[in-house]
């Protein structure tokens, strides 16, 4: 897996930053998802070498460090986007609509599902419940919950993400 | 808001408790009135941060703000209609508000008292307008003793929840009662695990006691890791009134013996995650945790773990695994968790609804507490109300209530006058039940009766329009995604239940599917491990059951009798019907639509890519998918 290259001259960076997160959490090996989930959040994907120096920190294989960074969805070994749009499948989105709505976005934006635009502008996910099913469907971009998503929502939606960055 | 200026009491006895008691009490009556505005996620999603910022702007600029505190609360349940706004004391209900209506809310009403009509909420079929929340057919079935303060306090604030009675039942477990006595009480209250198993909690707590440890330490986990798709009832109670849960946690960690208590919750629940740390950081500040609780002698705290978006995780021993940094992957319960379960010591995992039924059982009594509910389940529980339904949120409602008491008197029936069809529950270990089962009272042994179960707690409601077969898909769908790959017959089993399903619902349905279908269904629940493979053929040995001629039109007809499944419908355009109004040409992405105005359209087939944008759009009913 490449790091893609995406963080310029910030190598250093990336090493001073996993370093103190690794502090953060006093290097405890059973905070081993708390502290993938920081990197994550951070640099909006594990990069390679960001593992490998979690590895060599705490003392546990690179193959563990791999299996959990791979079996949990919160991580994610490419980068991500810079607009991030969930589309809910949830139970109660997904019989209010929520499977033709993600198939316009695929559509639209050119990308599937679980992609990364090739600009690293947008990225598409679908998520299992965010627990706002009154609302459903429900789409959540960048954070920002958007209720009763009609395809008329969803185009702005597309407008914005695509609008605001090429 | 005035709390960083003003000195945090600790609390160190019984009396400054009841001393503190008294001032928040005095603080919190003090007013005559407040304005509560929702801030559950539901509101949030329709605005209503805008609205109590608004609110708040009015208060400020008329110079109310020691007259009228805004309270922005936990969800209040009734998602349908928000963002809700609840005038106290007089309780006035109103719904859909928006940021204009704060003037009219704050000069008007509560002030002066005074009734907005255009806020309240009219009951459809009588178009009688309401004005106080108890009066809401939505609420007046309900039985709201869990999530009952939800709309009264401000989940960042422990000052109101000990205003109105909080850590009075940590007061009476530490200084009352005995560590036994505490089990027997909740043993003899009937309370069952509301994370869907249903295990009697008591059992469980008295064998955590037991349980020999090699150094004494021993565990309480609150599972906040919600992720049966369409619940939220454990996301909105820690939003709401995270120290209910706290409190709940802490008098069971004082029952079994434990001095450290873990809450694991999703990631996907940002808002709650929030709260539920405010509330631990204001709850050591106070002193109801750290050590020597209330000058008890009795130590405790609790940390926080977040979930890594795995469904699995929900599953006791595949949580305890993913908190000592490992992949959650379930093990083989042959030694319990109660023996050996976190780091290999006794631990007690519950889940969040679980642990807020606690203070209410140790303040009532067990008796009052086993009054309520069916022979074998007691209490309340708390359901989401969703899907085809009108009044979708969350309720709190007795167990033994019909389930044609929820969707009809609470839910106020199917959306658009549509005809009932099923009710799903128990998420992706559950299953479908169909009309002919309505009066069926709600508690965890019937609803395994009939082939679903209780699950923690949602209730998705279906109508004609929505398919069997794709809502079985739907599962599998989701269960292949999710199945943590341990046990060959789930991980391979419900692939290959996936593949048959996908054939069936794309026309290329096989006699013989449906047997094959209920034979691997049956190797899977065998075959697992943990709950959740042996429980993964439910949502479709269920919808076989209950719906065999549904599936059967799929496979001889190859039709979707409700015109969902893509590759066996098309649309069309009906020329009686349809007006000539062009609404559905602008949204057609393959521009397959053609028409002038107010003449018939004319939809080409060939070209369609079935999304159903002219379906949603048309007013008139000429668009046809059959």
């Amino acid at each position: 897996m490449a790091t893609e290259g995406t963080l310029g001259g910030g190598q250093v960076c990336l090493c001073e930053k996993v370093e103190e997160i690794l502090d953060r959490y006093n290097r405890d090996v059973s905070q081993l998802i708390s502290i993938l989930q920081d990197i994550q959040e951070d640099f909006r994907y594990l990069p390679k070498e960001a593992l490998e120096k979690v590895s060599e920190a705490l003392g546990v294989p690179m193959a563990q460090v791999y299996a959990v960074a791979t079996f949990f969805k919160a991580f994610s070994l490419k980068p991500k986007g810079r607009h991030v749009i969930q589309v809910c499948m949830g139970t109660a989105c997904h019989v209010r609509g929520a499977p033709l709505l993600l198939d316009k976005f695929e559509r639209e934006l050119g990308i599937k599902s679980g992609e990364t635009s090739a600009d690293l502008a947008y990225t598409l996910e679908s998520v299992n419940c965010v627990g706002a099913c009154a609302l459903g469907p429900v789409v959540i971009l960048n954070g920002e919950l958007e209720g009763h998503c009609s395809q008329a929502k969803a185009d702005s939606i597309i407008k914005k993400v695509k609008g605001q960055t090429s | 808001m005035a709390m960083a200026t003003r000195n945090i009491p600790l609390i160190r006895t019984v009396e400054e408790l009841e001393k503190a008691r008294e001032r928040f009490r005095e603080k919190y009556y003090s007013v005559k009135r407040y304005i509560s505005v929702c801030g559950g996620t539901g509101c949030r999603g329709g605005g209503c941060l805008a609205v109590a910022e608004e609110i708040k702007n009015v208060i400020k600029e008329n110079g109310l703000e020691n007259e009228v505190p805004v309270r922005l609360t936990g969800c209040h349940g009734f998602c349908e209609r928000g963002p809700l706004v609840v005038v106290y004391p007089q309780k006035i209900f109103y719904q859909k508000v928006k940021p204009v209506h704060a003037r009219k809310i704050v000069l008007r009403s509560t002030m002066q008292g005074e009734i907005l009509e255009e806020l309240l909420y009219e009951i459809p079929e009588e178009r009688k307008k309401v004005v106080h929340e108890e009066d809401v057919p939505f609420y007046k079935h309900q039985m709201r003793l869990i999530f009952g303060m939800n709309g009264m306090i401000d989940p960042e604030n422990i000052e109101d929840y000990i205003a109105l009675g909080g850590y009075s039942a940590l007061k009476k477990a530490l200084f009352e009662m005995q560590p036994e006595q505490i089990i027997e009480e909740v043993k003899k209250s009937g309370l069952r695990g509301r994370g869907g198993a249903g295990f009697p909690t008591g059992r469980k707590w008295e064998s955590v006691r037991r349980a020999k440890s090699r150094d004494g330490i021993k565990y309480v986990i609150c599972n906040a890791d919600e992720g049966d798709p369409g619940a939220f009832m454990d996301r909105s109670l820690i939003e709401g009134n995270p120290h209910s849960v706290l409190e709940g946690m802490i008098i069971g960690a004082f029952a079994i013996g434990a001095h450290q208590g873990y809450v694991y919750i999703r990631r996907e629940y940002p808002l709650a995650l929030k709260m539920i740390t405010r509330a631990i950081q204001q709850a050591r500040e106070y002193g109801f945790l750290g050590e020597n609780i209330l000058g008890s002698g009795f130590s405790f705290d609790i940390g926080i773990n977040r979930g890594g978006g795995a469904f699995v995780c929900g599953e006791s021993s595949a949580l305890m695994a993913s908190m000592e940094g490992k992949v959650g992957e379930p093990r083989p319960k042959y030694v319990h968790m109660s023996e050996k379960g976190l780091w290999e010591r006794p631990t007690c995992l519950n889940n969040v609804e679980t642990w807020a039924n606690v203070p209410l059982i140790i303040n009532k009594g067990a008796d009052w507490y086993a009054s309520i509910g069916t022979e074998n389940s007691k209490g309340t529980k708390i359901f989401s109300l969703v899907g085809k339904v009108n009044n979708t949120g969350l309720i709190e409602v007795p167990m033994g209530i019909t389930l044609r008491q929820v969707i009809y008197d609470i839910g106020g029936g199917i959306k658009g006058g549509r005809k009932f069809k099923a009710v799903q529950t128990g998420g992706p270990s559950g299953g479908v039940i169909p009309e002919s089962l309505l009066d069926l009272p709600v508690d965890f042994d019937r609803l395994t009766e009939v082939g679903s179960m209780m699950g923690s707690g949602g209730m998705i409601v279906m109508d004609d329009r929505t398919c069997m077969v794709d809502v079985a898909r739907y599962f599998v769908n989701f269960l292949t995604e999710e199945s943590c790959g341990k046990c060959v017959p789930c991980r391979e089993g419900v692939r290959r239940m996936k593949e048959i399903i996908d054939r069936i619902a794309e026309g290329k349905g096989k006699r013989g599917d449906i047997a094959l279908l209920e034979e691997l269904g049956s190797a899977i629940a065998d075959g697992s491990l943990c709950g959740l493979g042996q429980s993964a053929p439910n949502p479709v040995l269920s919808s076989i059951k209950y719906f065999r001629e549904e599936w059967e039109a799929h496979i001889k007809q190859k039709k979707c009798p409700a015109g969902v499944c893509k590759e066996l419908i098309t649309y069309s355009i009906d020329p009686e019907k349809c007006t000539g109004c062009m609404a559905c040409i602008k949204p057609c992405p393959e521009q397959c639509i053609t028409g002038e105005r107010k003449k018939p359209h004319v939809l080409d087939a060939s070209k369609c890519i079935k999304c159903g944008a002219c379906f949603d759009v048309c007013r008139y009913d000429a668009v046809v998918r059959q």
